[in-house]
């Protein structure tokens, strides 16, 4: 490999052939640069929609309450389910290796109005229990989050964001200051981190408060909007199964079929999450096979070419084996002059492909469907590996035809 | 140094077989200086090759410096013709696109020697033949007895036994020629190698040692004094065309 005399012959003999070397690499520089930008671009696409689940537990599911289509005992079908505080504590029992659980409340169904002095904003209030905040992964600021103690005293406390610190404190220091919720007092607690991202984008951060003060200050009767909850098995099968726990909980609870698929409303994001994860396992295979079929076009050029070099070198070969080559020199020579067309050809597509996405990263702003379209180094090596392999096989075929000539075709006089 | 016992090789074309050489028994010492001659087809070349390890034969045996050469792997093949055997060919094949030096000294690449010494030597070997100054020219900047040299530099760099020419000088006029084989006769007289010339040419084998007469495929005769060369050859008519060999 580190031959001088080998390394010499093979720049000579590429050099002689400018033209024919240039073109020859040139459809190995395409295969790995639309392999390149193909799989960037399939990144992408996923960056883009795992970017939509980035807030949210991955193994976690949401259950609202909604209307029953079947009867069920007796009782009529059409019914209202309304989820209470008490299917908390049940499903927090019901269902194994529950990790963290929160009902939420969403105080008047819609925004209300915050005020600080003179200053008033409309916020959505949502009353929750403290292990939201590893359900939605809530990045805190400053001060805390709701905590055990808030919940347990019914503490009026809030927790707000960026955008509402602007509106009422007006960029000033928010903590333990006191902000009016429809006319009650809260005293600010913490500052988190609001994205609004993915569906939420252009609406405000709702603020959040103890469900238990929820509860109590806005007469709120037991009642919660929804339950979500994470668990430890995180897999297709031990989502299903804890799905169908709380399903089956909820169902005894409220007396309905739990058969009735429109009793609950239920988001399992494990399900979700797998169901997106395959449809983009499915894009990327599809694409590692469109762009290794255009590299496998370029190592047919590169082998074809490398066929006619041997034919046109017959004589050469000859007086070379005449003079003492052994066949593994001459294989080695085939074979490492195909190495370096489609190594170098291949590491410029690779490196100008790498070097367009990372551009295209940088001048296209993320969105929820296309984001970061750029590889990572595990999938270039993989693409280097595919191209050391193009080489080899592209020099393969070639280098065995010319250990097969034999030096007699040297003497043979023309 | 070459024994040759009941040789016979046939090259088959398609449902044709033509049998080339039909039993060849030879002895040719070690510092010999043989000529081989015979009318085209007659299977001298063919001999050659088997002599030098490029061709294999169907039956008999061939032993040179006492070695049985049969069923060697190809690998094996090289290394033999590396360590034994120096070829001067009637085309010179020389690479074109090495300098006189670097054709020289490619048969020690394949031995592995170092850049710096193949170099070295192969100039020495350049200075010997008188072609120093032209070290560093290509083939084609270069006459044909002056590549003819060249090529006789490189079968001899590596130092082999035998040194093997076919119709060395059959691309050459009548005064290269005559360098040539005073060339070769110094290979043969000053370093005591065998040298084996096939040719066409009576000039050419007058001044070896010993002629072999080779004809359809047999040995007419094996001790031909080159001196008698005119007159034996006179009942002979030698077709003298320097390409077209039939093997």
């Amino acid at each position: 490999m580190f031959d001088r005399e080998r390394w010499a012959e093979v720049l000579e003999s590429i050099g002689k052939n400018k033209l024919r070397a240039l073109l020859t690499g040139f459809a190995v520089f395409w295969g790995i640069f639309m392999l390149i930008i193909l799989l960037g671009a399939g990144a992408g696409l996923r960056n883009g929609f795992s970017y939509n689940f980035r807030n949210t537990a991955t193994n976690s599911i949401r259950i609202m309450g909604n209307e029953t289509s079947k009867p069920w005992q007796g009782l009529p079908p059409n019914r209202r389910i309304d989820l209470e505080e008490a299917d908390i504590d049940a499903l927090r029992h019901a269902i194994p290796g529950i990790q963290h659980i929160s009902g939420q409340y969403r105080v008047w169904r819609g925004n209300s109005t915050l005020r600080y002095g003179m200053n008033t904003g409309s916020y959505g209030i949502r009353g929750i229990q403290p292990e939201h905040r590893h359900l939605q992964h809530q990045t805190i600021l400053q001060g805390r989050f709701i905590n055990e103690v808030d919940e347990a005293q019914d503490r009026k406390v809030i927790v707000i964001a960026e955008d509402c610190r602007q509106e009422l404190f007006k960029g000033g220091d928010p903590l333990h200051e006191w902000v009016s919720v429809n006319g009650i007092p809260f005293e600010v607690v913490g500052l988190y981190a609001f994205e609004a991202g993915g569906m939420e984008r252009g609406q405000r951060s709702p603020v959040y408060i103890p469900l238990s003060a929820a509860q109590k200050v806005f007469n709120a009767k037991g009642l919660v909007d929804d339950i979500t909850f994470s668990f430890a098995d995180a897999s297709i099968a031990g989502a299903k199964q804890a799905e169908q726990r709380a399903v089956h909980t909820l169902a005894r609870r409220h007396s309905f079929d739990p058969t009735d698929e429109r009793a609950l409303w239920v988001n399992n994001n494990v399900e979700n999450v797998g169901t997106i994860g395959r449809i983009f396992d499915g894009i990327t295979a599809f694409l590692w096979f469109v762009g290794i079929g255009s590299l496998i076009a370029g190592i047919v050029g590169v082998s074809n070419i490398m066929l006619i070099i041997v034919k046109e070198r017959t004589r050469e070969i000859g007086i070379r084996k005449a003079l003492g080559a052994t066949p593994a020199n001459v294989v080695g020579q085939v074979l490492m002059e195909a190495l370096v067309i489609t190594g170098l050809a291949g590491w410029l597509g690779l490196v100008l492909g790498v070097f367009l996405m990372e551009g295209v990263a940088s001048v296209v702003p993320g969105s929820e469907f296309f984001r970061d379209p750029t590889i990572r180094i595990n999938v270039a090596l993989w693409a280097l590996f595919a191209l050391m392999v193009a080489g080899a096989l592209a020099g393969f075929i070639p280098a065995r035809r010319a250990a097969a000539i034999r030096p007699i075709e040297a003497l043979r006089h023309e | 140094m070459i024994e040759l016992n009941g040789i016979r090789k046939a090259y088959r074309t398609g449902a044709n077989v033509l049998q080339v050489l039909k039993g060849i028994d030879l002895r040719i010492g070690p510092g010999e200086l043989v000529s081989i001659m015979g009318s085209s087809g007659s299977g001298k070349s063919t001999l050659l090759n088997i002599i030098g390890i490029l061709d294999s034969y169907d039956s008999g045996e061939y032993l040179l410096d006492g070695m049985l050469m049969k069923g060697q792997t190809e690998t094996e093949n090289a290394m033999l013709r590396s360590r034994y055997i120096g070829y001067v060919f009637q085309s010179f094949n020389l690479i074109g696109f090495k300098n006189a030096v670097e054709n020289v000294a490619l048969p020690l690449y394949y031995q592995g020697v170092s850049r710096r010494k193949r170099h070295e030597q192969a100039l020495a070997m350049l200075d010997r033949v008188g072609l120093k100054e032209w070290a560093h020219h290509l083939p084609n900047e270069m006459s044909g007895g002056q590549k003819q040299r060249v090529a006789i530099a490189r079968a001899l760099i590596a130092d082999p036994k035998v040194v093997l020419a076919d119709e060395p000088t059959g691309a050459l006029d009548t005064r290269t020629s005559a360098e040539v084989m005073q060339l070769l006769t110094e290979v043969n007289r000053d370093l005591g190698k065998t040298v084996l010339i096939v040719t066409h040419e009576r000039d050419v084998a007058a001044a070896t040692q010993r002629v072999i007469y080779l004809r359809d495929g047999v040995i007419e005769n094996a001790h031909l004094d080159p001196k008698s060369l005119t007159t034996a050859m006179d009942g002979v008519r030698v077709v003298n065309k320097p390409a077209g060999d039939v093997r």
